[in-house]
């Protein structure tokens, strides 16, 4: 179940090699990396520029606020013969009473002609020339941002997708014995979240990271250049607010993190009484199932207000760090401008400096966290691709034809174990002639299916050897051994795919009437007729079909498949009294002509056979047919009378 | 939502109410703050301003930013309180409601549904209402203030900001009537690849016996490319977002400049310093609006979600009960009997009977076993007895009484039930074993021994790590199917019930340890009622009554030998699983 809320960062075991590997393994598009990384960066420096450009802009402008009046600019008037006399006069007039307070009143009543001289003038083309060029950086600038987000979603997405195929294909090379000791869940999390959250976070952080460090350094060269003074004051500002939310941050972690262990356990402890529910009720266990949910409740609400409160304050404090910068360069620039140092254009351009200074920070701090998550990632993600593979099969040079197999199966001196150093199966020996029937039976968890392991050389033996028409199995290839067996079992396994696939499988040009004769010889023709599409209909994971049908349909999928020897695991509970017979039915056909291994539950099938391995605690401990063990009166016969004894 | 935020307190009311204060004075100061900042602009330019002039505005402004913080604090505290405490109590109240659901309701929602509205649903509640506090009361505010704020400085202006704000939410509208519906597809197309997955990692043996990987990853690499071409579609769209709102803000700017500067050479002496000064702070005023709109439309991007999942909530806490508790108190002069009176059985909305006019009675110490095939009701009928849910029509009397007027609690403590799965809870074997409420004194330490052995669990609870104290993973991942399906059993042995009800409890273990627990049982509980579901003929052989069930019909009762005589459904089950020798010795 997906679960949100603040990402708490995880640490990677070897941050350094991890993203060495990672970015080695981009291959071609390596350069393409490169390529749009070197896009945030001018990017990046283009909008660095443009403040000092808006500074001139300003500059431009308030040069047009102070009136031309000094002497000289008077005389010239004074003496202009194309201003009337009464002009003049009036001027003089107002001139002689002008002060500090009412200076641009005054200015403002001269006489238009006189006013027209004096006024001052913005020089409008250079404000135009400005602005043209910064309306070029501007879009140029998001060109080039656009250009690479679109390289860096192509660079992400496809990596995914070749890491994705690189774990699905690595499945298949993995011995099956790497499946006993992990979970499928975690397969699943590899293949989904971690590719995930690479791919996310080298579409995001990586780009973001670049142009926020660029922007960064970029604007402290910037602001040195334009100012020193402003240039420390700005960062000096900054850098307390910076510190004060650092402190904040840092206690925070700590709630974020227990945060989410506190809503792991109480998700874990609703999925346990809800999935529990009927016992929950049937026992009475609901007023205690109240006052622990309270408990840890309680507990989750608690840090729940405390990293809801801290995380809140983030937005606020930034806004604060700005706002500081943002006086702080006010006042120094006041101070310098008065002083005639520096040109109010300057402070402009320090105000947006300022954010260009602030901003990166926070996102370089961001990008460091998703990165170190994405490390982790890729470690898990590598770890798997690394796993050790099956055996290299090169070497191997004998093949048997299907066609040409006879039958005839032998175990010699076989000794294996899952664990090295744990043998299940002690020096087992026997012989199965063609055509005949192997019944394996034995308590619930005996290790029948290590039989079925172990003939399909699904994992290796640790000694002896099974001889296939007298070839061991050890010098023939795995493909080659499967394609010797039928193999139907319990847990029916179909995919999300159409009737017609389901059977044929990988198997190539199988005609639609080769599909229905085994529907019918299995009996489900009449009910895949029933179908919305007939063997068209595409089969999912719900209840439309039953499990004794899921079952026929395998079957049919192995008379499909027809090979000299049969795997088969009989049904037992899951199945109706009547498609029970219909299944027995079909799997009597499949073992026609075939030698065949079941693992038995019916006692029909157990006496028929020609061969009982009996099993317990993984090791076959006794062999023989079934009235040579019902005479032996050992763990076979004690197991056979206690069906209908009570 | 409405319906749902009803559920704040007073108390949580009260709080809001003064957030909002807050969040006033918040705005009014940010909106202050620019002023100062033109008054210092001013300042600036004029010469012969002193220095002191500047500090004070300076003073100020730093007061606004100060009081912006400190009211953001306090918004901040008072959001985090509200919604924790909010989200608490409505996870309380779900979790209340569905402990009182009886096992319609549960089919109804599905307990992973349940299990998301309990938790993600919740969360999502609770994180707009912090946000909402926070950033939702204060856009619109914002936005309402900083436009009047300009409008009244210049018209051109104006229009140039309400340019910059419509650009910027066409194109995230644009965006979201492109992307919105592909991320649903994205979502499944995920699926997708974790479903072939999945099937590769379950169906690992068949594939490998079909020599079939290559296939299999054929199929992989189909909806792996699909995916990576959803994703790559919408993060291109996605992609121009940045750009779009980083050009329109500095235009803004720019825009503001350029205009600007037509204006104050077109005005008088007078003028031209307001003007100015109006220029600047209309930049950053300018700025506040479209940050606001923006926050706006992310609101609006954000509440859809959100009111599904409130929904999803209402729809839960609005369920009306269907069990209802009666008040008999469930002291009985009968004991351990049970007795079923033309009980019939349908799902609330279904049109199909489950169970059609079922009649028997089983009297103390006998036991009375259930088969048929899947689909015949047996499972059903054993749960109308601990009424995990009701008759549709006639009654069920346990000890004489009908279940409905027992409370709830007194009728569970005469029953010991041990489901279909075995239900395991995070803890110990003891804490599982001693689980529940049984009316009496708590379960003893020797209790749960001897409830285990009869169980035939000794031997393996004997080997684990710490025995009886040895941890239980939660949904008891850590053991085998058939030790917790003996743990599940024993948990019923150490109640003490007068009535067991084993639905299908055995088939997760040998025929051996099956014989040899009932056996032990029977023993062991003399007096108590058995009533069992089995799909064995070797489980019900031996039981007092056999109830044969067919399509939710009674088709025979009776003995094991009785049945085969007479009951034709029976001896073709049971011929399916003995042969006729066998059955005849049995």
């Amino acid at each position: 179940m997906p679960r949100r809320g603040p990402r708490i960062p995880e640490k990677s075991k070897d941050f350094k090699g991890s993203m060495k590997r990672l970015f080695s393994s981009l291959d071609k598009w390596r350069y393409l990396l490169i390529f749009s990384l070197i896009l945030a960066m001018i990017s990046a420096i283009l909008a660095l520029i443009a403040p000092n450009r808006l500074s001139d802009l300003t500059d431009t402008i308030t040069d047009g606020l102070v009136p031309n009046v000094n002497e000289e600019k008077m005389t010239e008037i004074m003496n202009d013969p194309n201003i009337s006399m009464e002009d003049k006069m009036k001027a003089g007039e107002i001139l002689a009473t002008i002060n500090d307070e009412n200076a641009l009143e005054k200015i403002d009543s001269l006489p238009t002609s006189i006013y027209e001289e004096i006024k001052p003038e913005i020089d409008i083309d250079k404000v135009k020339e400005i602005s043209l060029l910064l309306l070029i950086l501007y879009s140029v600038s998001a060109v080039l941002s656009y250009v690479q987000s679109f390289s860096m979603s192509t660079i992400s997405n496809n990596f995914a997708k070749g890491l994705r195929t690189k774990i699905s294909t690595k499945i298949n090379k993995l011995p099956l014995k790497y499946f006993d000791n992990h979970e499928t869940g975690n397969v699943l999390s590899i293949v989904t979240n971690d590719v995930d959250t690479i791919a996310m976070n080298m579409n995001n952080s990586l780009a973001s990271l670049v142009t926020a460090v660029t922007l960064f350094i970029g604007s402290v060269i910037m602001m040195f250049y334009t100012n020193w003074i402003m240039a420390i004051t700005a960062i000096l500002s900054s850098l307390i607010g910076f510190g004060f939310m650092g402190l904040i941050l840092g206690k925070s972690q700590k709630y974020f993190i227990q945060r989410q262990v506190e809503l792991g356990n109480l998700n874990g402890y609703i999925e346990e009484m809800y999935s529990g529910h009927n016992v929950v009720k049937a026992y009475n266990g609901d007023k205690r199932a109240i006052k622990e949910f309270d408990e840890l409740n309680e507990k989750l609400y608690t840090c729940n207000r405390k990293s809801q409160f801290l995380s809140g304050l983030m937005q606020p404090i930034m806004m604060f760090v700005g706002n500081f910068g943002y006086v702080a360069v006010c006042v120094v620039g006041a101070l310098l401008t008065m002083n005639d140092i520096i040109s109010f254009g300057v402070i402009v351009a320090f105000m947006i400096y300022v954010r260009m200074f602030t901003n990166p920070l926070s996102q370089i701090a961001q990008a460091m966290t998703s990165l170190q998550s994405t490390a982790a990632a890729s470690e898990r993600v590598f770890d798997f691709v690394d796993e050790k593979e099956m055996s290299n099969q090169d070497n191997l040079t004998h093949h048997l034809d299907k066609s040409k197999v006879k039958g005839k199966i032998e175990f010699k001196n076989v000794k294996f174990g899952y664990d090295k150093d744990k043998t299940i199966i002690k020096d087992f020996s026997a012989l199965a002639q063609p055509g005949e029937k192997i019944a394996i039976v034995g308590p619930t968890g005996a290790g029948k299916t290590t039989m079925v392991n172990l003939l399909m050389k699904f994992y290796e033996l640790n000694k002896g050897d099974i001889f296939i028409d007298g070839v061991a199995t050890s010098d023939l290839t795995r493909e080659n051994v499967h394609d010797l067996f039928v193999m139907v079992l319990q847990d029916t396994w179909l995919f999300e795919g159409t009737v017609r696939d389901n059977i044929k499988f990988n198997k190539q040009d199988v005609s639609d009437e080769e599909i229905w004769e085994a529907l019918k010889v299995v009996g489900v023709d009449h009910f895949v007729k029933t179908l919305p599409n007939g063997i068209d209909t595409v089969l999912k994971d719900d209840e439309s079909i039953s499990a004794g049908q899921k079952q026929l349909l395998t079957i049919a999928r192995g008379m499909i498949a027809d090979a000299p020897f049969l795997i088969l695991d009989e049904a037992t509970s899951n199945v109706d009294t009547r498609t029970e017979e219909l299944v027995q039915k079909a799997m009597d056909k499949l073992t026609e002509g075939r030698t065949s291994f079941i693992i038995a539950h019916r006692l029909s099938t157990i006496k028929n056979a020609d061969l009982i391995l009996v099993m317990k605690d993984g090791n076959i401990i006794e062999q023989g047919n079934h009235d040579e063990l019902i005479e032996k009166n050992g763990f076979y016969a004690e197991l056979y009378n206690s069906q209908f004894q009570n | 939502m409405f319906k749902l935020l009803k559920r704040l307190s007073k108390k949580d009311l009260v709080l809001i109410i003064i957030s909002f204060a807050f969040i006033f004075f918040q705005v009014w100061v940010d909106l202050k703050l620019p002023d100062y900042m033109s008054e210092i602009t001013v300042l600036i330019q004029t010469e012969g301003s002193s220095m002191s002039d500047i500090l004070v505005q300076g003073g100020y402004m730093m007061l606004c930013a100060l009081g912006s913080l400190i009211s953001a604090f306090i918004v901040g505290y008072f959001a985090s309180f509200v919604a924790a405490n909010f989200s608490k109590n409505i996870r309380r109240s779900i979790f209340k409601k569905v402990e009182n659901f009886s096992m319609s309701e549960i089919k109804k929602f599905s307990t992973s549904s349940l299990i998301t509205r309990t938790t993600n649903d919740v969360t999502q509640v609770e994180m707009l209402i912090a946000m909402g506090m926070q950033l939702m009361m204060r856009a619109p505010i914002m936005a309402i203030w900083a436009v009047s704020k300009i409008l009244n400085k210049s018209f051109e202006w104006s229009m140039l900001t309400a340019g910059c704000v419509a650009i910027l939410l066409f194109t995230i509208i644009v965006l979201m009537i492109i992307v919105l519906p592909r991320f649903e597809k994205v979502q499944k197309l995920i699926d997708s690849v974790n479903g072939v997955t999945r099937e590769n990692l379950t169906g690992i043996r068949v594939i490998r016996a079909f020599n079939a990987e290559k296939y299999q990853e054929d199929r992989f690499e189909k909806v792996n490319g699909e995916l990576t071409k959803m994703q790559l579609f919408n993060q291109r769209c996605f992609a121009i977002l940045n750009p779009i709102m980083n050009i329109v803000m500095n235009g803004l700017t720019l825009g503001i400049y350029f205009i600007g500067a037509f204006l104050i050479n077109g005005a008088g002496m007078v003028d031209k310093m307001t003007m100015f000064s109006n220029m600047v702070v209309f930049t950053s005023y300018g700025m506040q609006v479209i940050m606001s709109f923006l926050m706006l439309a992310m609101i609006f991007m954000i509440i859809p979600r959100v009111q599904v999942s409130a929904k999803r909530i209402n729809a839960v806490l609005d369920e009306e009960l269907t069990i209802k508790d009666g008040d008999f108190a469930g002291d009985t002069k009968e004991t351990g009997t049970v007795e079923f009176k033309h009980v019939s059985f349908k799902y609330p909305d279904a049109d199909e009977y489950l169970l059609r006019d079922i009649s028997f009675k089983v009297k103390k110490g006998e036991v009375i076993a259930f088969i048929g095939s899947t689909g015949s009701g047996k499972s059903t009928l054993i749960n109308l007895v601990p009424r995990f849910y009701d008759v549709t029509d006639g009654e069920i009397l346990v000890d004489g009484v009908n279940v409905k007027d027992y409370k709830l609690d007194a009728l569970h403590n005469k029953l010991g039930y041990v489901p279909q799965r075995a239900v395991m809870f995070t803890g110990t074997v003891s804490s599982n074993v001693s689980y529940g409420d049984n009316g009496k004194e708590d379960i003893t330490s020797n209790k749960i021994k001897e409830a285990i052995e009869v169980a035939q669990g000794t031997e393996f609870v004997e080997k684990m790590d710490k025995t009886y104290d040895s941890h239980i993973a939660r949904g008891g991942t850590n053991i085998s199917g058939g030790q917790k399906q003996r743990l599940a059993i024993a948990r019923a042995i150490a109640r003490d019930p007068e009535i067991y009800i084993f639905d299908d409890s055995f088939s997760a273990l040998d025929y051996k340890t099956d014989s040899i627990l009932r056996k032990e049982l029977k023993k062991y509980t003399k007096d108590a009622t058995s009533m069992i579901v089995a799909q064995r003929i070797g489980t019900v052989l031996n039981a007092d009554k056999i109830v044969v069930l067919d399509k939710g019909e009674c088709v025979g009762i009776g003995t094991h030998k009785e049945l085969l005589k007479k009951c034709e459904i029976y001896r073709e089950i049971a011929l399916s699983q003995l042969s006729k020798e066998e059955l005849e010795n049995a």
